[in-house]
């Protein structure tokens, strides 16, 4: 059996393989003990059997052969496990010893029930690799005004926030390079999301698609464009829609927004209205923020209707390397963004409504839920670059609606 | 002419460190930021303010938040003087609770009163739904903004003319009625010009916090373009933007706007002052 040495075992990072290449080498294979955890928080000690490609270990306690995730340090012999003993001693072996290292995350309004879930695991998980208890904040707040905030100063080391745009205006301060968005999957994004419409029980005005949002009398309630991340990707998936039924989408979103009675600053505020004030007949919402809605508020009150054209939201994340003062920290935070690419992390994102990448660990009805439809991402619209300018800008294609009779 | 100190020397002591200490702090927290927006403003260029501001959709925000908050104000004046009028000449049952009360507006986070208002006054609210069978839309229109700015301002009148209300003596109410003067008579040639610097104070101070007012207003405006929205959130929307020069020249045209109204204010209260003399 050749044996593999996986770096990220060491640095506790085991869920993410396909990050950390295996180097190959061949170890002193003397008797190696490992500390493994089952179940999260029951742990076992042994000689270890076999390795598996996925970075977890099977152990022997004599009697039974246990399998499960390496714990802290792998002790490689009596020698280096003696050594780690002298050293512990030096440093005078007190548990203070493992500084709590904390970590801000920045993240944008309608992920607040995702995180406080994925801060928890994530926790846990991190506890379970030997480490000290994190502490770990998140900030909510509109995604412009949230980026602005690190921007003047607030020391995130994270950021996830629901436009790339955004993430930029951070990298133009030279707080993360430049092609951030190259340095994780999936363009930064360990989930995405769509622009679905949420609409009163029973469907009454009977709105199917984006062409039956101009009709006289129709309410659409949607956030400001200008202020929220999320209403500028209503905005587009109607432009899209313009676009492939041949009409002129410049018309077409100037009249949607001419139905718009109240232009709340920020997606959960729209909802708000929507919901619980009970303005409007449809709120353009993101898909996870409309089942959030029918699970908070009562599903005999509202139904989803998915239009035949939509948008790829993209949410992305990032490492803002400007804030890691110490190399804990970016382990720390590093961990935290692989985390939520990890099987685990990605069946969070599921059970809160985004759709993700790897359904492996996720239950299976929340998978099934989500139905397909076609999908325009940013590229196609040119880029944030292009789009933001154009549509969004001062005195862009947006202001133009607003112009006084 | 020589130089003459600014501070001449006073026969009190402590004038050097009190005056010390309150010019830094003074410095510090209010004549900076407003330094650093009109720097701001001013590598900007006239021109450039000008040019932001000239615009129908800033003019628009700019009058309604003005307007608004003027009426606001107006109305405090009124309704505020009668809550202090009744708290302090009356004894009653809850007296002591309804004058705590008063001051909640100024405890209570913004935002709070501002979904609070909105919950009430929504056409699926308690009294929306009242105001919405008679055709009147409050929640979502200026009626509404009209309303958080109400609430906003009102302890700034009572509060102010409270203590006033304390000084008269109820000999001098007594003795305008053994003149024979009629209960209006009194109000109007005795009470009121006494209450009227107090008053006017409390208005300029509940007219400005109206024109700054944000958090509250924006859960109840509704914020549709150039019908119900304010000039703060025109300045919010441009910081979304991370265009800072635009959201400093909106800025820099309400600080002077209000600048012009505070000391227009100030000067009827000179005036009155002269004309009533010192209560």
């Amino acid at each position: 059996m050749t044996d593999l040495i996986y770096p990220h075992t060491i640095l506790g990072l085991a869920p993410f393989p396909h990050l950390f290449p295996p180097l190959r080498g061949t170890p002193k294979e003397t008797e190696m003990i490992a500390t493994i955890t089952l179940a999260g928080t029951v742990t076992a000690q042994g000689p270890v059997v076999q390795r598996h490609d996925d970075g977890r270990l099977t152990i022997t306690d004599g009697l039974s052969r246990l399998t499960g995730w390496p714990v802290g340090r792998v002790i490689r012999n009596g020698f280096s496990a003696l050594a780690l003993a002298v050293l512990g001693l030096g440093l005078g072996a007190a548990p203070a010893q493992l500084q709590a290292e904390t970590l801000l995350n920045v993240s944008y309004d309608p992920t607040r029930e995702l995180y406080r879930e994925v801060n928890e695991a994530f926790a846990a998980w991190w506890v379970a690799q030997g480490n000290e208890a994190p502490v770990i904040e998140t900030s909510h707040g509109g995604s412009g005004s949230q980026a602005r905030a690190v921007i003047d100063g607030l020391a995130a080391q994270v950021v996830t926030l629901a436009l790339a745009s955004d993430i930029d205006k951070i990298a133009e301060t030279g707080k993360l390079p430049a092609d951030w968005q190259t340095k994780l999957p999936h363009n930064s994004s360990p989930y995405t999301s769509t622009i679905v419409f949420l609409v009163r029980e029973g469907n009454p005005k009977g709105l199917k698609d984006w062409g039956d949002l101009v009709a006289e009398g129709v309410e659409v309630i949607t956030p400001n464009p200008k202020t929220s991340g999320g209403a500028r990707w209503n905005y587009l998936a109607a432009w899209a829609w313009a676009e492939k039924n041949g009409q002129d989408p410049k018309a077409f979103v100037g009249t949607l927004f001419k139905n718009v009675p109240v232009l709340d600053s920020g997606a959960r505020g729209s909802t708000t209205t929507f919901a619980q004030r009970g303005i409007g007949d449809v709120l353009l919402a993101w898909e996870n923020e409309a089942y959030l809605a029918l699970k908070e508020l009562g599903e005999d009150q509202f139904d989803i209707v998915v239009p035949s054209v939509s948008v790829l939201a993209e949410p992305p994340v990032a490492l803002v390397e400007g804030n890691i003062a110490t190399d804990g920290s970016r382990k720390l935070a590093t961990a935290y963004l692989d985390f939520l690419y990890s099987p685990e992390g990605q069946a969070l994102a599921y059970k809160n409504f985004y759709r993700a990448w790897d359904a492996s660990k996720a239950a299976p009805e929340d998978v099934a839920r989500f139905p397909e439809l076609e999908l325009v991402d940013i590229a196609s619209f040119g880029g944030w670059a292009k789009v933001q300018p154009e549509h969004f800008g001062d005195g862009g294609i947006f202001d133009q609606i607003y112009v006084p009779k | 002419m020589t130089g003459r100190p600014i501070i001449h020397r006073s026969p009190m002591p402590g004038l050097g460190l009190s005056m010390g200490i309150t010019l830094t702090m003074l410095s510090l927290v209010v004549l900076l930021p407003i330094g650093a927006l009109l720097l701001k403003g001013a590598t900007y260029g006239a021109e450039g303010v000008w040019e932001t501001v000239n615009r129908e959709r800033v003019w628009a925000a700019l009058f309604l938040s003005f307007r608004l908050s003027l009426f606001a104000a107006l109305f405090n004046l009124v309704f505020g003087v009668l809550l202090a009028w009744v708290l302090m000449r009356y004894r009653f049952w809850g007296r002591r609770l309804l004058d705590a009360a008063v001051d909640l507006p100024f405890a209570l986070p913004t935002a709070v009163a501002g979904i609070a208002l909105t919950a009430l006054y929504a056409p699926n609210g308690m009294f929306g739904a009242l105001a919405q069978q008679m055709g009147w839309k409050i929640a979502y229109s200026q009626w509404g903004i009209f309303l958080a700015l109400v609430f906003v301002g009102l302890p700034f009148v009572t509060r102010t003319v409270q203590p006033v209300i304390e000084e008269i003596d109820r000999e001098v109410e007594e003795a305008s009625a053994t003149l024979g003067a009629t209960r209006l008579h009194t109000l109007r040639h005795v009470i009121l010009p006494m209450l009227a610097p107090a008053a006017l104070t409390g208005f300029a101070l509940s007219l400005a916090r109206a024109v700054g007012e944000y958090g509250s207003v924006i859960f109840i405006a509704g914020n549709i373009p150039l019908v119900t929205e304010i000039a703060p959130l025109l300045i919010v929307i441009q910081l979304e933007e991370f265009n800072y020069d635009a959201a400093a020249a909106i800025g820099i045209a309400m600080l002077l706007i209000s600048f012009a109204m505070l000391l227009v204010i100030n000067l009827i209260q000179v005036w009155s002052r002269r004309r009533i003399g010192h209560v």
